[in-house]
């Protein structure tokens, strides 16, 4: 496995801690897709936003090509699985009836806003769920590498990229750490295995509560 | 008199130059593939098509927008298709964006007879510009229209006759609110059975809503898109 796979497995398996008991939960595409293959307690139910709750893992004889979440992938689908349109899958979404939205982004502020649909001086060429996504989950939880591709940090004082929304999300998770939003203030709440607050505080521009 | 089309040139017949079309799927998923085949050999131009994606390069959608023969899009998620990007650059088709959620609810509203409302999602974003805001209980919303289209063009698995219809997994998505949406709606199936065949209880559109019926000759597989007969 390379490094960068590890990197975003590590994420996925500590997201994956958060989803405990009966809830609803709405993957992302990247690294919040790979949530899933942590998560053994069936009552933590996948929904995707092109029709389906009860999202499974598929075997590659399986694939149906008229089976698939949000990404296109190919997916399986659970016992006890609903297919439904797409307004009605966005009324659970927006209505306030998936409990959790594990979500990737460009970029998270210190006060919790991400940006993760558009860049600026790029055509913006498409918003899928993500703004529907933000307003109606009921919790929001981003997973993240701590910095982009040239090692800029992806946790900002303020988005330089358009936002997705103005409501903040609730808490991010990245390979170096794990931060709660309150009060539109992000605060540490852990460290991942063998790091330490200095490396923290030397690859995060955002202001944080220790 | 039958609903039934038996060749694409009929199916077709009520899209005209300039039209708003609504056209069904997610990607290619659960599009109407013979149905766009057929727009690709009709002499039509200008149209305004709403759907979520614009297909692939040169794949469902992707077709009629190398054509030229989209004048507008109205979609959620273009990225899927690299070729819309490079066709806007050259100013060769303009484009709307619509958070996936507003666009759904908003072919729900049109084939309901409602106006227009207001949602939370898209406040204080980009996508936001020129919207009216409104404040309900102490929350800001913004108001989007209702669309509607003169055709829709949709997938479903299995039509009886009379045109009520059933759909397969996730080929459902945007279908059965386009069906409800357009003056005109045509249905790619997949199988033609009598009535009687689909029990009351699993019918997710009923007859009322489809013009056309029209049996498909292309079907999505794990290989891509076959012809068949």
């Amino acid at each position: 496995m390379s490094d960068k796979n590890q990197l975003q497995e590590l994420i996925a398996k500590r997201a994956a801690q958060e989803l405990t008991g009966s809830c609803v939960v709405n993957l992302g595409i990247g690294i919040p897709t790979l949530v899933a293959k942590f998560i053994e307690d069936p009552t933590v139910y996948f929904h995707t936003e092109n029709g389906l709750l009860g999202v499974a893992d598929v075997e590659e004889d399986q694939i149906d090509p008229n089976l698939v979440n949000a990404g296109k992938m190919p997916v399986g689908e659970t016992v006890g699985a609903s297919f439904f349109n797409s307004a009605e899958s966005f009324a659970m979404i927006r209505g306030g009836h998936v409990d959790v939205a594990i979500l990737g982004v460009l970029q998270v502020d210190q006060t919790g806003q991400i940006a993760n649909w558009a860049v600026p001086g790029k055509n913006i060429m498409g918003v899928g769920g993500a703004m529907d996504l933000l307003v109606g989950a009921k919790k929001v939880i981003v997973t993240t590498t701590h910095t982009s591709k040239d090692g800029k940090s992806k946790l900002l004082k303020k988005c330089t990229f358009p936002i997705t929304s103005t409501r903040s999300v609730d808490m991010i998770i990245t390979e170096l750490a794990v931060f709660e939003i309150t009060d539109n203030q992000l605060r540490l709440i852990e460290l991942m295995p063998d790091v330490t607050i200095e490396e923290v505080r030397e690859k995060t521009e955002a202001d944080f509560i220790e | 008199m039958t609903k039934i089309h038996h060749d694409v040139d009929t199916a077709l017949s009520s899209v005209k130059n300039g039209h708003t079309l609504m056209v069904g799927g997610f990607g290619l998923i659960g599009a109407p593939l013979t149905l766009i085949d057929g727009l690709t050999k009709k002499d039509v131009s200008g149209l305004t098509v709403i759907s979520n994606n614009l297909g692939e390069p040169g794949k469902g959608l992707g077709t009629l927008l190398s054509q030229k023969k989209i004048k507008k899009a109205i979609g959620s998620y273009f990225t899927s298709n690299r070729e819309v990007g490079d066709a806007y650059q050259r100013g060769e088709i303009e484009l709307e964006l619509l958070p996936q959620g507003t666009l759904s609810e908003s072919m729900r509203a049109g084939g309901a007879g409602i106006g227009g409302y207001y949602t939370k999602t898209g406040v204080g974003t980009d996508l936001a510009k020129g919207k009216e805001e409104r404040e309900i209980n102490g929350q800001t919303y913004l108001f989007e229209p209702a669309i509607r289209a003169d055709v829709a063009l949709i997938k479903a698995w299995k039509a009886d006759t009379l045109g009520n219809l059933i759909y397969y997994k996730t080929a459902r998505n945007f279908n059965p609110l386009m069906a409800t949406a357009a003056d005109i709606v045509i249905v790619e199936v997949e199988e033609i059975v009598e009535p009687g065949e689909l029990s009351p209880e699993e019918i997710v559109t009923p007859h009322l809503f489809v013009d056309g019926i029209f049996l498909a000759r292309k079907r999505l597989t794990k290989e891509g898109v076959i012809d068949h007969e």
